[in-house]
């Protein structure tokens, strides 16, 4: 075990763990952070995606001990359900969820995009949502969620 | 994505007649020389100092006889003067300028044989590789290419009339495919493989041509190109093309089988190997002694393509057709960086292609045996492996272990054999874990994702060398930390 100081979200954190142990433990099982999913636990479907610095990462296979210093951002940053953020917004408008267990990810994965890109046209935001899964097959309504809050940042495409 | 960004500088062939290039050259300065000085006074022995008289312009250059100021004010000086640079004027406008080929009306009826074969030659010659930018439109262009000499951004070879090839005829495609000049007259960079494409068959390039005019034309002006003083100036291309643009379409040898000639054909062709495969110079030529010797692009390594057959860890022909076609093949791996479109590309064609491919390749032997051995065997630290099995354990596992879910589920490699981790440099090995195998909309795995972002640097020094010991416990991977270093500033 050792101390290991996360900036998770904007606060300081200092936990005693295994050095080796995966970003998605120590958010669930020791911040409370139960947004990011785990999911396959092969960095394969997404649902554990959170952002480190301004990168998407799987937190299921990314070791805590490198992570000291580094930024790391949950679902739970981007807004709440009072006062959803505008990609969360956009989420709900489109209905973009079913089960629901994937879109964690998706909005991390999407909202580092939209942070390097306000306006990415259909075919970035495809290429950039590939490595993330959803078995319920609302990877559509996901799209389109996305192309309206690169709308709501600024000119609607 | 940076795969692509310098892979096309490196197309340009040097192999062969150089030497003879530059002899050429050195008659063709002497005789100017000669020409230039011819109305002076003096002897012909005079004026060459030279004790030979056979033809000593040729083999020792000698400089023009001392002038004194009353010659320099002669009318003999004067036309001198105006002799070279009358000469000067026609060598450069012969050398720089090439006449535009009128605009045509874009064909619209295609033969749909030819279409098909075309679309294969477009496919083998990785056309799209260079001229779509991740998330643009297919050909369209704007891909980013990072040279030693500037950026340059790929062109739009839609058939749209502005901005695209769509005023373009055969002959002015041919003539772009072979020499490297645009309809307008102007010079492409060598980024463009001209050099390679110029031993494609007049057929292949018809059948492309007729591929890519019968596709959507898209609107989508060339990008600024930033090129350095003096490579901004598209004419000087000219003088490059004077040392490096030679060779004719490639004819089958007979005593070669006919897959043999055509793998060559498609490696020398349109597949432009080389390009990446083989060292550059120092004007991004690549050199004539090292063919397919092995070259870097993107800051991988492009391992050598001759003695594949021959190596610690050989390459079988089920293997390299496996890998060409971009499987994940037992004991080497997939291909990952700039390779994996490559291999993308040639996946579409039919398996008789990467078969060809194979065929030649597999028959190149090593003629200059490079050892694949690091030059330092400095012991590998502890603490390090320890940390590295933990790594390797919460970040790898789930993939490379034996018996690992997804190799039983989707035949991820186990990592010891890997062409990555068997190789002299660790390059190739950190780019892969830095970078992964990126997902494609649609298209099932492999999919590896990348760490650059999960794992620091001493994480990744750790990791690679717990796995190269479990590789090749001899040879552990020298300067470790400074490689990876070098690769997070270049990927900055």
């Amino acid at each position: 075990m050792s101390q290991i100081t996360l900036n998770v979200n904007g606060a300081a954190q200092a936990l005693e763990l295994e050095p080796d142990m995966p970003l998605l433990y120590a958010l669930r099982n020791h911040l409370n952070l139960n947004g990011a999913k785990y999911g396959c636990g092969l960095g394969q479907c997404g649902a554990c995606t959170v952002i480190v610095n301004d990168q998407p990462v799987f937190a299921c296979l990314t070791p805590c001990a490198g992570l000291e210093g580094k930024k790391i951002r949950t679902v739970e940053s981007l807004g709440s359900a009072e006062k959803p953020g505008p990609l969360q917004a956009a989420f709900i408008e489109k209905q973009a969820a079913q089960c629901g267990y994937c879109i964690a990810g998706m909005l991390m994965r999407a909202q580092s995009l939209l942070e390097r890109e306000p306006h990415p046209d259909e075919q970035t935001i495809r290429e950039h949502m590939a490595g993330n899964l959803c078995r319920c097959g609302t990877h559509l309504r996901i799209i389109e969620a996305i192309k309206q809050a690169a709308g709501h940042n600024g000119s609607l495409t | 994505m940076r795969w692509a960004q310098r892979c096309c500088w490196r197309n340009a062939l040097l192999r062969g007649p150089v030497i003879l290039r530059r002899r050429r050259l050195l008659y063709a300065l002497a005789l100017a020389q000669t020409i230039a000085s011819a109305p002076f006074p003096g002897s012909y022995k005079e004026r060459f100092h030279d004790p030979d008289p056979i033809c000593p312009a040729v083999y020792r250059p000698v400089f023009l006889p001392t002038m004194n100021s009353q010659f320099l004010k002669s009318k003999t000086f004067w036309s001198c003067v105006a002799v070279l640079a009358a000469v000067a004027l026609v060598g450069a406008f012969v050398l720089m300028w090439r006449p535009a080929i009128a605009p045509i009306e874009r064909p619209t009826v295609f033969d749909a044989g030819q279409l098909q074969r075309g679309a294969r030659v477009v496919e083998a010659g990785d056309c799209a590789v260079c001229h779509t930018r991740p998330g643009g439109e297919y050909l369209a262009g704007g891909l980013p290419l990072v040279t030693p000499f500037g950026t340059l951004y790929s062109t739009n070879i839609t058939p749209d009339a502005q901005t695209g090839i769509g005023e373009w005829s055969l002959p002015a495609f041919d003539r772009a495919m072979r020499q490297g000049i645009a309809r307008d007259g102007h010079f492409l960079y060598p980024a463009f493989p001209y050099v390679h494409y110029r031993r494609m068959s007049a057929a292949d390039i018809a059948d492309a041509y007729a591929y890519l005019m019968s596709g959507p034309a898209v609107h989508a002006p060339a990008k600024q190109n930033q090129m350095n003083f003096p490579m901004n100036i598209r004419p000087l291309v000219s003088f490059w093309n004077l040392l490096f643009l030679h060779g004719e379409p490639l004819t089958p040898m007979a005593e070669r089988s006919e897959a043999w000639n055509r793998g060559r054909y498609l490696v020398d062709g349109p597949g432009h190997c080389a390009g990446c495969h083989s060292p550059l110079n120092l004007i991004g030529a690549e050199k004539s002694s090292g063919y397919l010797q092995g070259g870097s692009v993107d800051g991988w390594n492009a391992p050598a393509l001759v003695g594949m057959g021959q190596r610690a860890n050989p390459w079988s022909r089920e293997q390299l057709v496996g890998y060409l076609r971009a499987e994940v093949v037992d004991g080497h791996g997939t291909p990952a960086g700039p390779m994996r479109p490559v291999s993308l590309s040639l996946a579409r064609l039919p398996a008789g292609e990467a078969e060809a491919i194979a065929e030649y390749l597999l028959s190149l032997e090593n003629q200059h045996s490079v050892t694949e051995t690091t030059a330092t065997t400095q012991p590998a630290n502890p603490a390090d492996q320890t940390s590295g099995a933990l790594l390797f354990s919460s970040a790898c596992a789930g993939c490379h272990a034996p018996a690992a879910p997804m190799r039983e589920i989707d035949g991820r490699p186990g990592l010891q054999g890997t062409s990555a981790l068997q190789a002299a440099s660790s390059r190739n090995f950190l780019k892969t874990v830095l970078e992964g195998v990126p997902a494609i909309p649609g298209s099932p795995g492999p999919v590896m994702p990348p760490f650059a972002a999960s794992l620091d640097n001493a994480q990744l020094g750790a990791l690679a060398a717990y796995l190269r010991q479990q590789a090749r416990p001899d040879q552990p991977w020298a300067d470790l930390s400074s490689t990876i270093d070098a690769l997070r500033q270049e990927t900055k």
